[in-house]
């Protein structure tokens, strides 16, 4: 991701879980219906004022609950470029990596107002306010960035498959 | 390197081919079971394999459920379970479980986990599985796919939280609630994809459906698994079930003493029956800490709560009695299995005698399916879950609790106290 970027925040609290992300209710549907419903409990018109390039910056605890990716896909698909927060669900933070979201580690991300507008440099683990002030964030293992870098690891097996036609071992 | 391991190493490192691996360090495993269901599986693999041109590595170690769009109340739903149905068909898989009841309790009941397992599952409460000493937990579809096509999954080598149970459960108190309490003190991300061996006295006494119930609420509880490690009582249930485990194998299912790990110590003695309000699973008090809460629908349900033990606890207290007027009381057993088995109990009948409705072994309204909870009412669940709008009406009020709790609710109108109730 280019770090001269600038990144719009949607500001959320604690504890948004799969639910709020992908409504039980709009499971049975594509992605384009569970995005119209993405957040609609916690932050009404999220769907609707969402732009490619926005970021999450959200309280702990984010993607708690089930294991549907679409929680995570739903975001990839508004165009949603990092989920910024001090803590995730263990399942959630599987999922989004495999389906191409990058999730920032970063506890000091309660400092970071709604609507302000951010650069994101995920390789180096650093988001830069308007203000110039840089937050840290918990380095991500090398082949986890590749996979967000690939748009997932379906890209990845892709091209695993085409490159040697067969079966091969998953080595992280 | 001879370092003491945990229980979850031990299960790590045979999936990853080592003798030893450390917390912490990164490791690919190979999958001995890879389950999923109808909602997270075909629908989402089937493209996806397709658009790889690859096949499923070993389909002897797959295994469909199909629980959660059956019975299938819409258009959509049926597309969903006969691409399912029609899928399995044409890849000629050999395990396949229809309308049987929910995954987590189908899988072992059909004889596919023993302890020693590396397994992971298209569910989020696939941990259920470490109540039989199984390494299992939850992944996405895409993942699932990466496991289907190769058979290798990456882990991070969890640390361990023991979770330590002194004394006795009182009568009327139960798994549920010993949940309840953990997620109530550590948050629902309080396990931090970590393991938890839950562990003590009080858990050894648990039967196998009540570890099962420990292990399910791990997802709750933020833990990548839940484990309790094999014992005589997993050794014989497992046996029904078809699986025959030797001593030498329970006995090498253990973490070693002086193992790492967290340890966090329990009373089961002084515990009460707790209630989770809304609309989190960590709101947890103890029940009569509540302010009086009447409600509307009172329901026995999903893999967490409904499992024959929790159908047999709800029997005792609604014994004798009838559910208060106004009061919905609905039971949907976890499988056709246990439903069967409470019928041939007779506790089937205690339950229809006290006016409960009869609703289909599927996970239903746990996951929001069905149409059984209205809009504005307020509810006392068995299930896992009670997020805003998790099970279909977003204006409902849902509590959590044990099934004891719930039957005692149903017949006082109100969120109750089951040990007044029990004979």
């Amino acid at each position: 991701m280019n770090a001269g970027l600038r990144h719009r925040a949607w500001r959320l609290g604690a504890d948004i879980d799969t639910d709020q992300l992908a409504p039980g209710r709009q499971m049975k549907h594509g992605l384009d219906v569970i995005a119209q419903h993405c957040l609609e409990g916690v932050r009404p018109g999220f769907a609707a004022g969402v732009r490619p390039g926005d970021v999450i910056v959200a309280g702990p605890n984010f993607g708690i609950g089930s294991s549907r990716e679409q929680a995570a896909s739903v975001l990839v698909h508004l165009g949603i470029a990092a989920v910024i927060a001090p803590s995730y669900g263990g399942l959630y933070f599987r999922n989004a990596f495999n389906v191409g979201l990058l999730l920032l580690t970063c506890p000091q991300a309660g400092d970071v107002a709604d609507g302000e507008t951010l650069a994101v440099d995920a390789r180096a683990g650093r988001i830069v306010r308007a203000n110039g002030e840089v937050l840290a964030c918990e380095p991500i293992p090398g082949f986890l960035l590749d996979m967000v870098e690939a748009g997932g690891l379906l890209p990845q097996l892709k091209a695993r498959f085409a490159r040697t036609g067969a079966r091969d071992t998953e080595t992280p | 390197m001879s370092a003491a391991q945990t229980l979850a190493q031990k299960l790590v490192a045979r999936a990853a081919g080592r003798a030893h691996v450390q917390p912490g360090e990164i490791v690919s495993c190979t999958v001995d079971l890879a389950m999923f269901h109808d909602s997270s599986g075909p629908r989402r693999l089937a493209p996806m394999l397709a658009e790889l041109g690859a096949e499923i590595w070993d389909k002897r170690k797959v295994v469909l459920v199909i629980d959660h769009y059956v019975p299938a109340a819409d258009e959509e739903s049926l597309r969903i379970v006969r691409l399912a149905r029609d899928w399995a068909r044409e890849q000629a898989l050999p395990h396949v479980h229809d309308g049987q009841g929910i995954c987590h309790v189908v899988v072992p009941q059909a004889g596919h986990l023993r302890p020693g397992m590396f397994c992971v599952g298209g569910d989020s409460h696939s941990p259920t599985g470490g109540a039989f000493g199984a390494y299992m937990f939850g992944i996405g579809a895409t993942e699932m796919l990466g496991v289907v096509t190769t058979g290798e999954i990456w882990l991070k080598v969890p640390q361990t939280v023991f979770m330590h149970w002194i004394g006795r459960l009182a009568d009327g108190v139960s798994a549920k609630d010993m949940m309840l309490a953990m997620i109530g003190r550590f948050g629902m991300n309080g396990g931090q994809y970590q393991a938890v061996e839950f562990c003590g006295e009080a858990v050894a006494a648990l039967s196998m459906a009540e570890r099962m119930t420990l292990c399910n609420m791990s997802a709750e509880l933020g833990a990548q698994v839940g484990l309790v490690a094999p014992d005589a009582t997993t050794q014989a249930w497992l046996r029904e079930a078809g699986v025959e485990v030797s001593d030498d194998e329970v006995a090498g299912w253990h973490g070693d003493e002086h193992a790492p790990g967290v340890r966090h110590a329990f009373d089961a003695s002084t515990l009460a029956p707790q209630v989770a309000l809304p609309h989190s699973p960590a709101n947890v008090r103890g029940v009569d800490d509540l302010e009086p809460t009447k409600i509307d629908v009172a329901y026995i349900g999903a893999c967490t709560g409904a499992k024959l033990d929790d159908l047999r606890a709800a029997a005792r207290v609604l014994a004798g009695y009838r559910i208060a007027a106004g009061v919905q009381l609905l039971v949907a057993p976890a499988s056709v299995r246990d439903r069967e088995a409470a019928q041939r109990e007779g506790v089937l009948q205690v339950l229809l005698d006290a006016g409960a409705t009869l609703l289909p072994s599927a996970c239903g309204a746990c996951a929001g399916y069905g149409g059984a909870i209205p809009e504005g009412s307020t509810v006392i669940s068995s299930t896992a879950r009670n997020f805003k709008g998790r099970m279909g009406a977003d204006s409902a009020r849902v509590y959590l609790g044990s099934p004891y709790t719930v039957a005692a609710s149903a017949v006082h109108g109100r969120i109750a106290d089951p040990r007044e109730l029990l004979p």
